[in-house]
């Protein structure tokens, strides 16, 4: 029984580490902009199939490489859409900026879709596939990868938000958007660059766990609800929270899939959200809003 | 009158298009469909539009009607009606006991929870085998009969939803403007000084919130009747999603709006079936693209197009006056709701 629940939790920070990058991109984005950016998940299968397109066949790049253009392409996309989709809304509702991203998830499936067709791909794992013993639980290779690429990710971005200028930037255009510009900060640039970092770290994640759990133009979609889910859970707008809402949704769901039944682990995943924000009406660590008339 | 215009002109166009265009596949066969999906729509926009309360969960009260009726009468031979009620009292009193907790949520946090509600219905559906057919569906549902008159053809159909269309269209139209339509519109202002008014909005938001529900789940019902067979695809999160883009497609707080952005996302697929490997990429950007450039919604947009062009053509009739001087009414709808679109366009 303890093994088992040791092979759950294994499995559930393999999943929960790549809902907490895919909720931290959410994270940023809304920091910088206060845009729920519906097309996160899509960030994370560009990476994922751009990964396997650039490392296919005997002419394919070595698989560094081809991840290293991966998150270059995603990188583009992302900023891209900042730049040619929500910044000529600027200034739209909620609601209407929260269509803009479904409409752009929509037409980058569509591209995919055109692209890669609709088949499954695989990245070969990074190193090998012999299993590793952990107590009497056992653990591929490529879940460390995820893991660890998960704990670096999330270090780099606290990291570069904290200590350097560039980050601080960023973060000063999410608190004030005119006082950020008065002090010299090219507010524009600041935003490109948040999305195109959201961007990188949705695509690494793809490119993390397309051994495990193989892509397809469609992967998104699951990923970027469940990233979102995980944004939610920790508190909008606090990337650590979505790290750690990530981290418990991906836990809960192994858990319930693996001790009650896997038909219902998702709603069981929802069930728990509902219940919390019903308590928490402003996720686990976010702060509570005050309406102002 | 006037107020009601539009209705009769929604009203002609359903009795017309049959006429001009008989027995054509977009008018009964699609055309049955946009009219569910508007009538899905307009009461999301009474939740979304008007009281200002997102819910990315609108398809769960749509399939909870559906399968409420599919299961009475397929499985266990119920009447239809008897089935409609009980499928109606089912799905409002699991939206009552929702609501309360759900709608003390705002904006994303709302989002999240409705779209949580949503996948938790569709989960139960799709894992409750023994009751709804599970993924594979459950068919053998009878057709519906008002005294002896079957509607069992695809022109049948098209007038029992067209007639819904127009009651729930004019039903919507008399909320908004009733006393609780302007305590809607007051909390989605401001909720703080919604209630300093004296407005009960918790009792607001539940009330409007399960009024949505049942007119989901009348769709859901017919729907049911008129496809004879149901499965959980059609009430999936993707269904409630394009409910919502519906409402903010054709411009939020507009039922015509709602209507008519139903109307174009009913028929757009059909229409781009042509561009094949293109469509969802095209459908994609046409979104994006309508959005971008009219953040109010199509409805509003074009109007707001067609008053900038008739302006400078018109000088001296420009000014609308307010609207039959003499009139009992002053007719506040107008200036509240272009108010709200303003206030939507800064927050």
């Amino acid at each position: 029984m303890f093994d088992q629940i040791l092979q759950f939790l294994l499995t559930g920070i393999t999943v929960g580490s790549t809902y907490a990058l895919v909720g931290l991109g959410f994270a940023i984005i809304y920091n910088a902009s206060d845009v729920v950016n519906f097309s996160q998940g899509e960030f994370v299968m560009i990476g994922g199939m751009s990964a396997v397109a650039l490392s296919a066949g005997d002419a394919g790049l070595p698989l560094w490489a081809a991840a290293i253009g991966a998150v270059l392409i995603t990188t583009l996309v992302g900023m891209a859409l900042q730049r040619f989709a929500i910044a000529p809304a600027r200034g739209a509702s909620v609601v209407t900026t929260i269509i803009i991203t479904i409409g752009a998830s929509i037409f980058l499936r569509g591209v995919a879709l055109l692209v890669w067709g609709k088949d499954l791909f695989a990245l070969p794992p990074f190193s090998g596939n012999t299993p590793i013993q952990i107590g009497n639980a056992t653990v591929l290779p490529q879940n460390l990868w995820v893991m660890g690429g998960g704990v670096a990710l999330v270090l780099g971005t606290q990291y570069f938000f904290n200590r350097t200028t560039l980050g601080k930037a960023i973060l000063a255009c999410s608190c004030n958007k005119t006082a950020a510009h008065l002090v010299g900060i090219n507010v524009g640039v600041m935003l490109l660059l948040a999305y195109g970092i959201a961007a990188a770290i949705g695509a690494m994640a793809g490119i993390l766990v397309a051994p495990i759990t193989f892509t397809s133009y469609d992967t998104g979609v699951m990923l970027g609800l469940k990233g979102f889910s995980a944004a939610i859970l920790g508190g909008m707008g606090n990337p650590m929270g979505a790290v750690a809402g990530g981290l418990l949704l991906g836990l809960i769901e192994s858990l319930s899939a693996g001790l009650i039944s896997s038909g219902y682990k998702d709603a069981i995943g929802f069930i728990i959200l509902l219940l919390v924000l019903f308590f928490r009406p402003s996720g686990l660590f976010g702060k509570a809003s005050v309406e102002r008339v | 009158m006037k107020r009601l215009s539009g209705l009769f002109l929604l009203a002609a166009a359903i009795v017309l298009l049959p006429i001009l265009f008989p027995d054509n596949y977009f008018v009964t066969v699609v055309g049955v469909t946009a009219g569910l999906n508007a009538i899905l729509a307009v009461s999301l926009n009474l939740l979304m539009g008007y009281a200002g309360q997102i819910s990315l969960g609108h398809a769960a009260f749509f399939g909870l009607g559906a399968y409420s009726s599919a299961i009475l009468t397929a499985r266990y031979g119920w009447n239809p009606w008897p089935a409609l009620l009980f499928g109606l009292a089912f799905t409002g009193v699991i939206a009552y006991i929702v609501a309360r907790p759900i709608l003390r949520l705002k904006s994303h946090y709302l989002a999240m929870a409705t779209l949580g509600l949503g996948i938790i219905v569709h989960i139960f559906i799709v894992q409750l085998g023994w009751l709804t057919g599970g993924p594979d569906g459950l068919g053998g549902i009878p057709t519906l009969s008002f005294f002896g008159w079957a509607v069992d053809s695809d022109q049948r159909w098209y007038i029992v939803i067209g007639a819904l269309l127009v009651v729930v269209v004019w039903l919507a139209l008399n909320i908004i403007d009733s006393r609780s339509g302007r305590a809607l519109r007051a909390l989605h202002g401001s909720e703080v000084a919604a209630e300093m008014m004296g407005i009960n909005t918790a009792a607001t938001k539940t009330g409007v919130f399960v009024l949505a529900a049942l007119i989901a789940a009348v769709a859901g019902s017919v729907f049911a009747h008129q496809q004879a067979f149901v499965s959980p695809d059609s009430f999936s999160f993707f269904f409630s999603i394009e409910l919502v883009t519906m409402v903010v497609l054709g411009g939020m707080a507009s039922t015509y709006g709602a209507v008519l952005g139903a109307l174009i996302l009913t028929f757009l697929p059909e229409l781009l079936v042509v561009f094949e490997d293109y469509e969802v990429m095209i459908f994609g950007a046409i979104l994006m693209g309508t959005m971008i450039f009219l953040p109010q919604g199509l409805f509003v947009g074009l109007r707001e197009l067609l008053r900038k062009l008739r302006r400078p053509a018109t000088p001296t009739t420009r000014k609308p006056a307010p609207q039959e001087p003499a009139s009992h009414k002053p007719t506040p709808r107008k200036p509240a709701s272009q108010k709200e679109e303003k206030r939507h366009g800064v927050a």
